[in-house]
């Protein structure tokens, strides 16, 4: 199925929750609802037409206008068709809704985002940061982060 | 002075100094802890390995702080492992001795500008013996740098006073 054909598909099955796209880049994307995020992706894994089955990766983006954005790059293994989905929201209520029971890949993906930008994902079972320290202090690939001075009184900066 | 100088013809006898004897016998069982923290970690292991057999100066890696003399930190140490290297330092019985390898434990290496999560050298929470630099130091170089931890140890005394 071509990206033209998904996002029509998006669009009459959803509507105005299918936000915004752009089907001639080099990875075609469609951008959706925050608050449809569940309901979406569900769809796009269990219809037969679609079957989205593999999350190949989930990316957090911070756009430094404020928002914050996820990224979904789906792959299904029964039609070799792809889609790149974006869900964005605003950097000061950073709330996006799990996708880890649509796809189990997506639970680790979800902590690292959340480790790196602090995004938090509704209905996720165990949001804990994955790399970072757990006392580590704020979020560091958010642009307005600042490294700190000192760290359990280990110096930092170089 | 060596320890086989002074020796006695079929009698089992060596006269040598404490100092030598017991540097001797440390510089040439240097147990190393096994442990590697990244691509360093490859390095290390290609000295263990039979081409460059590192066991033949007496290095034989040890699973546990509480056997071993010298630790190789081998590779990038981040803030969370900072903590654990300080701890594993402290459970190593005395004399102790720190190698490291690479330029990411001698200084941060390529992460020493934007390594929001990289301690900017190992001696910032243990002290160090030798600096191996490179990236990653070839086997060679790591040999090189037990032969100068060899050459220190053969300097120390165990019986005169720290000065």
């Amino acid at each position: 199925m071509t990206p033209q054909e998904i996002h029509d598909n998006l669009r009459a099955k959803f509507g105005d929750a299918v936000v915004e796209s752009k089907l001639d880049a080099q990875q075609p994307w469609i951008r959706i609802a925050a608050d449809k995020t569940n309901a979406i992706c569900t769809f796009l894994r269990d219809e037969p037409a679609f079957q989205f089955d593999f999350m190949s990766c989930l990316s957090g983006v911070d756009y430094n206008d404020g928002n914050l954005g996820i990224v979904y790059h789906l792959y299904s293994m029964t039609h070799k068709h792809k889609a790149v989905i974006r869900v964005n929201c605003p950097k000061d209520n950073a709330r996006i809704q799990s996708v880890h029971d649509i796809w189990g890949t997506a639970n680790w993906h979800e902590r690292e985002a959340f480790d790196m930008y602090g995004i938090q994902f509704d209905g996720h079972p165990d949001l804990r940061r994955i790399l970072c320290p757990d006392d580590y202090p704020g979020f560091p690939l958010r642009k307005d982060f600042q490294v700190p001075e000192f760290y359990n009184g280990m110096k930092v900066p170089y | 002075m060596g320890l086989h100088d002074y020796k006695f013809e079929n009698s089992n006898i060596i006269i040598t100094s404490l100092d030598s004897l017991l540097n001797w016998a440390r510089l040439s069982s240097l147990f190393q802890m096994q442990f590697g923290l990244a691509c360093c970690a490859i390095e290390m292991m290609a000295a263990s390995a039979s081409n460059f057999d590192i066991m033949r100066f007496g290095v034989i890696p040890r699973a546990t702080p509480r056997q071993t003399d010298v630790m190789i930190v081998a590779g990038t140490v981040t803030l969370k492992m900072a903590s654990r290297i300080k701890r594993l330092y402290d459970q190593m019985p005395e004399p102790r001795y720190v190698i490291s390898m690479g330029s990411c434990s001698n200084c941060g290496g390529p992460y020493w500008e934007h390594g929001y999560h990289v301690l900017k050298g190992v001696d910032r929470v243990i002290p160090v013996d030798v600096y191996v630099p490179g990236c990653p130091p070839r086997p060679e170089a790591l040999l090189e740098g037990i032969m100068k931890l060899q050459e220190k140890v053969r300097k120390e005394s165990s019986v005169k006073k720290k000065v």
